[in-house]
């Protein structure tokens, strides 16, 4: 097959993976996900487990082998059927906490402790360069087999070429959709759905050359079984040692590979998922493993002598003609590649921004988590990390030559990563496990891991030197690399599974049997032990609060949310029964704000972020008496009471803020008799002034023209006045006429802009705009919509006081409402006076009388409510900030129950 | 250890047990999955192959009959208990 048009079919390939993932994500962004939400996606999108390794290395690792690759699959078939024991709690713990990682899973259990989190990180980076390198390394392999007997032989690259030009493209995919926002929870709807299209490929293509292979070439499945019982290899003797340590190995990697704790806990969008996944995966497990000892029993026996048998299901296919069969297997092994490159990817970056570099950036400047914008920097950090892994990966396939056995390679990344087990699951079923016993645990294990398997994998006197390997470090015989304590004659690789593992194991419980955890440690180890019992989960971590206002942890969980801190904030407020954007800082508030962060940044990062604002976590007595008994009862009963307590509380509260606002309108209605008598009499006092003066005639003609000029104007003000009077009772007692048509969003604002631009035509004022967002067409009354924009535009030129004046309006849309925020670049609005703007005759100061009678906001709220939406001010937003939400389509009978609702 | 009621509804009785069979069937798996280990090392392959693949099939049929009961009873909320021991309290 000619070189070029293989390049080709690859491209097509990926854009059509493309577009998979950006129609998803799309669909997503307006929350329509439907079948997308399915478990059939969850389950598929989780056979990333079988990656290129398991495409082309396990054939050629039946072939070394024999029966030995299916304890690959085993394992985790054991881990799935059994998911009741450990993937429930996980997948709930991963929920409960927002968990983005399974460094954030680690070291949020043991205190959000930070240096685990970078621990955890550099282990799961090293274990899984070799791994990415494995995955170049097979789709270079599959392009030079069709490239091999091309007459154009000359065109194709060599080997590091493909390889790179693999690496980048795949850097560029997942860059762009990885990290293209940056969400409450790490996930990344389109990549999955585009996983699971390669999943449904990868399948198909193998079971395609598997069933060619039996019916095809050895005649049926009789024929078939009497080849494999009559196959004699060298090497396919039954060894039991690796049987049971390799089941064993792959069980705990399948819970602890970056990229399967990555789509099996983070991608979870609905727990009831994994009772499904818990036989479907192991049939789709099975279904990839029916057809690799026949491919590699036929391929023996067919292709000649030195053939790769890791690249069987291309060569076989290809050498009895069947160049379309090959096709297909070879997109196969390319999916299989590129799903696990990109998830593993994203799984790491994510670790690598939050667990290594934001805690090391808020450590060298703590005055960061104050000011700056953190999503710009934690998105740049995640795509240098994606590049940088890949980068990784390509030296190491450099580096490695790209010689060693697929399966070899494999096995090691995975005996890397099943140091992270002990950790992790004393850390989810044992409360006596302690930070330090966890780092303990991690760094034997992994030091370990890297002595007798990881460095000795570059070869002899690459890294160790020979000596070592025949006289032990420092010329200890029991140090030797692959017998460690005189255990000799074991397999390398069971060796250094049972060494690692077991004296990890050992100095995790003697680290946390020794040591004492701190209270962050307990309280988190309550939390996580105890994740199926609610009334654990009651947050008892309290934040010492009084130094810090809600507005400047507003301002900080937008820097990292964005949009959803506001919805979350007023959520929240709405939960204590409060209005507007600002909450109370009870501790349950903080609490749930800590994990909302978390849910981006990660446990410690955003532990460390509410530390800058809030002062260190304060743990009172009562807090540790009740993580240390266990009085089940008397925890029940007093969760009652405070359960009505609360109420009570909430009740009080918004009984107070009642009273509050009565007391205040009681004094603006007397108020407002002042000031509307006042503001009758001003134009009253002058008309009657100059009508007098006219009376008494005898006056130059250019003085009568004057008196009138100013008693009409003086009339128009009343006029004005008492329009403006009757607008409002109309529109308060929700008789207004509205007139529904279809307007465009854009002009209305248009025309606004062209009114407002009235008001103080003598000053600069830029107003920025987006007209692509403003392409919106609405079911509204378009005047009395526009009357709103125009008061809020003028208010921004008459009152925002920076030079030159700068007033952007944003425009979004989501599920059904439209909201359009006004937001100056001026001083804003104090807080004491936020809640009173929307009242009848409130204005701020004296100073600014200069415009209208004060009745202007009052007026645009009532607009809005008769139109079905709201106007609030936004706090926090460095201006003064207006947001008004309307829906996209407002019918008749929908403005009279608005109007119900908001009395 | 917290005293629960000795006798239990029938339904939640069931729930528990149901609960035993999903945490005993990897278990049990694993032995089976083992047995090749502890056999005769150089009997004919397609057999141990065949073997393999039935007690694989064997597992992701329980596993398909267990799950939908397990997140049926999950949904139904039955105090959640979770760990071992406690469970004996209900027996």
């Amino acid at each position: 097959m000619p070189f070029n048009l293989l390049v080709l079919i690859c491209l097509v390939y990926v854009i059509f993976l493309f577009l998979v993932a950006f129609v998803v994500e799309s669909r997503a962004a307006r929350g329509r996900l439907g079948f997308l939400r399915s478990p059939v996606i969850y389950t598929l999108s989780l056979s990333i487990y079988c990656t290129a390794w398991t495409f082309y290395g396990a054939v050629g690792y039946a072939a070394r082998s024999g029966l030995e690759f299916l304890t690959i699959y085993l394992g985790p078939t054991l881990v799935f059927v059994g998911w009741w024991l450990v993937l429930r709690k996980l997948v709930r713990i991963g929920r409960q906490q927002r968990v983005t990682s399974i460094a954030d899973l680690i070291s949020s259990r043991f205190g959000k402790s930070n240096l685990l989190g970078v621990v955890v990180t550099l282990i799961a980076v090293i274990a899984a360069t070799p791994y990415i390198a494995l995955q170049l390394q097979s789709i270079t392999l599959s392009f030079s087999v069709f490239a091999r007997n091309t007459p154009e032989a000359w065109l194709v690259p060599g080997h590091a070429d493909i390889a790179l030009w693999v690496a980048g493209g795949l850097a560029v995919f997942t860059i762009l959709f990885g990290t293209r926002n940056l969400d409450a929870k790490e996930q990344h709807h389109g990549i999955v759905t585009a996983i699971a299209v390669e999943a449904v490929v990868k399948l198909v293509a193998l079971l395609a050359v598997g069933s060619f292979v039996v019916w095809g070439l050895a005649g049926g499945i009789g024929p078939m079984i009497d080849h494999i019982g009559t196959a004699e290899v060298p090497g396919w003797t039954f060894q039991s040692d690796r049987w049971v340590g390799l089941i064993a190995l792959s069980a705990a990697a399948v819970i602890s590979l970056p990229r399967m704790f990555q789509v099996m806990v983070v991608e979870n969008i609905d727990e009831s998922h994994l009772a499904r996944a818990s036989w479907a995966f192991p049939l789709y497990l099975f279904a990839m493993s029916l057809f690799i000892l026949p491919i590699a029993v036929i391929g023996l026996e067919r292709m000649p002598e030195g053939t790769n048998p890791d690249m069987l299901v291309l060569t076989l296919p290809l050498a009895e003609g069947q160049g379309a069969l090959a096709m297909l297997a070879f997109l196969g092994g390319f999916s299989s590649a590129t799903s696990m490159v990109i998830v593993e990817t994203i799984a790491l970056a994510t670790m690598i921004s939050n667990n290594l570099v934001m805690p090391l950036w808020l450590r060298l400047r703590p005055a960061a988590a104050l000011s700056g914008d953190l999503r710009g920097g934690v998105l740049l950090t995640r795509r240098l990390a994606i590049a940088g892994v890949l980068a990784l990966g390509f030296l190491y396939y450099r580096i490695s030559g790209g010689s060693a056995a697929l399966a070899a390679i494999g096995l090691i990344a995975f005996a890397g990563m099943a140091q992270f087990l002990p950790a992790m699951l004393g850390g989810i079923f044992w409360r006596g496990g302690t930070k330090i016993g966890a780092l303990a645990g991690l760094v034997t294990g992994s030091a370990i891991w890297a002595y007798t398997l990881f460095l000795p994998s570059f070869g002899v006197d690459a890294v160790i030197p020979a000596q070592v390997f025949s006289e032990g470090l420092f010329g200890l015989g029991w140090l030797r690399p692959r017998a460690l304590f005189g255990t000799e004659g074991m397999d390398p690789l069971v060796h250094s599974v049972f060494w690692s593992l077991s004296l990890n194991v050992i100095a995790f419980t003697l680290g946390s049997v020794l040591t004492f955890p701190d209270p962050v440690e307990r309280i988190q180890g309550v939390a996580f032990v105890n994740a199926f019992d609610r009334e654990a989960q009651a947050e008892r971590l309290g934040w010492s609060h009084g130094q810090a206002e809600p507005e400047a942890l507003l301002s900080l969980a937008q820097r990292i949310l964005g949009e959803e801190a506001l919805t979350f904030f007023e959520a929240q407020a709405r939960a204590q029964g409060k209005e507007g954007f600002l909450p109370d800082l009870t501790p349950e508030f903080l609490a749930e704000a800590e994990r909302k962060l978390a849910g981006s940044v990660g446990a410690a990062t955003a532990h460390a972020m509410i530390s800058q604002l809030f002062g260190r976590a304060t743990v009172t007595v009562e807090d540790l008496m009740a993580v240390a008994n266990e009085t089940a009862q008397i925890m029940e009963y007093s969760a009652k009471l405070e359960a009505k307590q609360l109420e009570l509380t909430r009740t009080a509260r918004q009984l107070r803020e009642v009273n509050d606002k009565l007391t205040q309108l009681s004094v603006q209605k007397d108020a407002f008799l002042s000031q509307i008598s006042h503001e009758l009499r001003t134009p009253m006092t002058s008309i009657r002034a100059f009508s007098e003066i006219l009376t008494e005639g005898d006056l130059p003609p250019g003085m009568v023209a004057d008196s009138g000029r100013i008693i009409h104007s003086e009339a128009v003000r009343l006029t004005r006045l008492l329009d403006d009077l009757l607008d409002l009772s109309v529109l308060e007692s929700g008789t207004v006429q509205l007139n529904l048509e279809l307007a465009h969003l854009g002009r209305m604002l248009d025309r606004a802009v062209q009114a407002a631009s009235q008001t103080r035509p003598e000053r600069s004022f830029e107003i920025r705009r987006d007209e692509m967002a403003e392409e919106l067409h609405l079911m509204t009354d378009a005047d009395r919509l526009v009357q709103v924009f125009i008061n809020l535009i003028s208010n921004a030129r008459k009152y925002c006081d920076a030079d030159p004046g700068l007033l952007r309006i944003v425009v979004r849309q989501k599920a059904g409402r439209v909201t359009v925020d006004f937001i100056d670049n001026g001083k804003g609005i104090p807080k004491e006076a936020q809640r009173l703007i929307f009242e009848k005759f409130a204005r701020m100061t004296d100073q600014m009388r200069a415009g209208g009678a004060g009745l202007g906001l009052a007026i645009v709220r009532e607009i809005m409510v008769n139109l079905g939406g709201t106007i609030s001010y936004l706090p926090g937003q460095k201006g003064a900030a207006f947001r008004v939400t309307l829906p996209l389509r407002l019918e008749k009978p929908a403005a009279k129950s608005a109007r119900a609702a908001a009395l | 250890m917290p005293q629960g009621p000795l006798f239990l509804a029938r339904a939640v009785y069931r729930r528990r047990r149901l609960r035993d069979a999903a945490r005993l069937l990897p278990v049990f798996g694993l032995l089976l999955l083992l047995l090749p280990a502890f056999g005769e090392q150089s009997g004919n392959l397609a057999h141990t192959a065949i073997y393999l693949f039935a007690v694989w099939a064997l597992l992701i049929l329980a596993a398909c009959l267990l799950a939908p009961a397990l997140s049926r009873s999950e949904a139904e909320g039955d105090p959640e208990t979770d760990q071992g021991p406690q469970d004996m309290g209900d027996s």
